[in-house]
């Protein structure tokens, strides 16, 4: 036995605990065989919670046999903060400002969901300006949003110039949300029954100047980082969430369309302006990490092409309805979603016709992202890891409430 | 040099170590790349990027403690974050400094009535600087760094004057 383990090996090492790697576990892509069988031992490693390219707070145990990853698990609740509970305390005006902290990136539409569920317990009327404010602030977060996945899922492929660019556009929808509503991130600008403040003297210029150099400037993006043969080769047929994985999991948003469901909350249960909207739903193929790549690029695309219909089509009238200093609303319960950065951002609503909610459950399209993770990281190298977190685009706001 | 020519060729330059050590601590603050909640995408995300950009004021982030001079507490600490809030803080190299940004940093916010919510970080680490604002701009960022970077020189000031006097 000695002789042979010389013979194969050149050295006489580790031969009397040798064994046979046997079948590999399930999902993975090679059989982890060690170095001329020679066995490898299993590794844990911690990731996070301070991690800089977990996207906030995300904490992974992961077990890699050498570059393989064997197992993970993810850890959530770092960012626990009660949103759901402290609804119950906040009057129905108030409570859009927990709903801004939670998906934090893209807080008009978490806002735009609660407003959408207490709408439907008060039974008002929203003025038709309210609903075309809505849908433009919407969109125009959209593009912030996707342009801080754009940015650090560069940096997570390793790609850095792409992040400079994509904070430069940023900081322009920044300046015309500031304009529209008053703040750079947390806006609380959309309240039951309409918005707080119709558009500004002077902003309409400037979103036609940022719209003006836009399209361009987002073709010359796509071909700056999806145009990288690295890049390519990073992301094409990794990460593979396919149609069946993606239901059962219950994604939404670009992951589920990603991989050729056509399901947009947009369409799905119209709200807001975009009933009157001329826009399309990119579709990927197979769900890999590329797909879900240019099913958000397209969708900005969208996103700026809805703004100028927005803009241009700009109705007249209230922006907000008649509503009373302190609603409250009628006994009931009700779900409203909407189609956020993300996915399918819902709001199930209880109320006992108080002025504070009964009960508010925070559908959070992230969550399901993180739980999909899970499966989908065993098999893969763990230098994908950060691509493939960076790829379903989960933010931890909305994940750990 | 601009400095040769001032003095001379074979000058020398007389400074106590430790203002000298001061002056490369406060214009090189390498901060932890560290985001909590929503005040990172401001904090350490914009302060990044082309428009705010850091780095011109030797503001840069590390992504390890071991090389980091100060900690930008960017969000909500709850009780399960504390605890490795705490540990990072301990890893850092001294001397080193804090910056509690925002209100749930410096006090809990508007998560203050839950249980699970840290009341302001500056009860588990010391702070230097509190930023109000939820989240604070990133040029109010920019001024607790300009305030930090007083505070050292002024740490100085005082440890030599505490020394003559």
């Amino acid at each position: 036995m000695s002789d042979q383990c010389e013979e194969t090996l050149g050295v006489g090492l580790l031969c009397e605990g040798q064994h046979d790697p046997g079948t590999p576990p399930a999902g993975l892509r090679r059989a982890p065989s060690g170095v001329d069988g020679l066995s490898t031992e299993h590794l844990i490693i911690n990731m996070g919670p301070q991690h800089p390219s977990t996207h906030g707070v995300l904490r992974m145990i992961i077990e890699v046999d050498g570059e393989e990853v064997i197992a993970s698990e993810v850890s959530v609740g770092y960012l626990h903060r009660g949103i759901e509970k402290l609804a119950e305390h906040r009057r129905y005006d108030a409570v859009g400002t927990l709903m801004d902290r939670g998906d934090y990136v893209s807080g008009i539409m978490g806002e735009l969901a609660f407003a959408l569920a207490a709408e439907q317990l008060m039974e008002v009327d929203v003025p038709r300006k309210a609903h075309w404010l809505r849908s433009l602030t919407s969109e125009l977060n959209r593009l912030a949003s996707h342009l801080v996945w754009y940015g650090t899922f560069g940096l997570d492929t390793g790609a850095m110039g792409q992040f400079l660019y994509a904070m430069r556009e940023r900081e322009a929808l920044c300046d015309i949300l500031e304009a529209i509503t008053g703040q750079r991130m947390m806006f609380n600008y959309v309240r039951p029954g309409g918005v707080v403040a119709d558009l500004p003297v002077g902003v309409e210029e400037k979103i036609r100047a940022f719209l003006a150099t836009f399209p361009t400037y987002l073709g010359e993006y796509d071909q700056l980082l999806g145009g990288n043969e690295i890049f390519q080769a990073r992301v094409k047929g990794i990460g593979v969430i396919d149609r069946d994985m993606a239901l059962a999991f219950g994604l939404t948003g670009a992951n589920l369309r990603a991989a050729g469901v056509d399901f947009d909350v947009r369409k799905a249960r119209p709200y807001a302006a975009y009933p009157e909207l001329d826009f399309e739903v990119p579709l990927g193929t197979v769900g890999d990490a590329w797909d879900r790549y240019t099913v958000r690029m397209g969708e900005m695309a969208q996103s700026a092409r809805m703004i100028g219909q927005l803009i241009d089509g700009m109705p007249e009238g209230d922006h907000i309805a008649k509503v009373s200093k302190i609603i409250r609303p009628a006994a009931g319960e009700v779900y409203a979603s909407v189609e956020s950065s993300r996915g399918e951002t819902g709001v199930h609503l209880v109320s006992d016709g108080t002025e504070h909610p009964y009960r508010m459950h925070y559908r959070g399209p992230s969550l399901y992202a993180v739980q999909a993770l899970e499966e989908l990281l065993p098999g893969h190298l763990l230098g994908d890891v950060v691509m493939l977190i960076g790829s379903t685009d989960v933010m931890l706001g909305e994940i750990d409430r | 040099m601009a400095l040769d020519k001032l003095t001379g060729e074979n000058s020398m330059l007389f400074i106590r170590s430790e203002q000298l050590f001061d002056f490369a601590r406060r214009n090189s603050l390498w901060y932890i790349a560290f985001g909590i909640a929503c005040c990172a995408i401001e904090g350490l995300m914009s302060a990044s990027g082309p428009r705010f950009d850091f780095d011109r004021m030797g503001v840069f982030f590390r992504n390890s403690p071991r090389q980091a001079d100060v900690m930008i507490v960017a969000g909500t600490v709850n009780k399960k974050m504390a605890l490795t809030v705490k540990r990072l803080y301990d890893q850092m190299p001294e001397p080193k400094w804090v910056v509690a940004m925002g209100a749930c940093a410096s006090t809990g916010g508007p998560f203050r009535e839950y249980p699970n919510v840290v009341l302001g970080v500056d009860k588990i680490i010391p702070v230097d600087v509190y930023i109000p604002g939820c989240p604070p701009r990133p040029e109010s960022v920019q001024y607790a760094f300009i305030e930090l970077q007083k505070k050292i020189a002024r740490r100085t000031e005082e440890r030599l004057a505490a020394r003559t006097s």
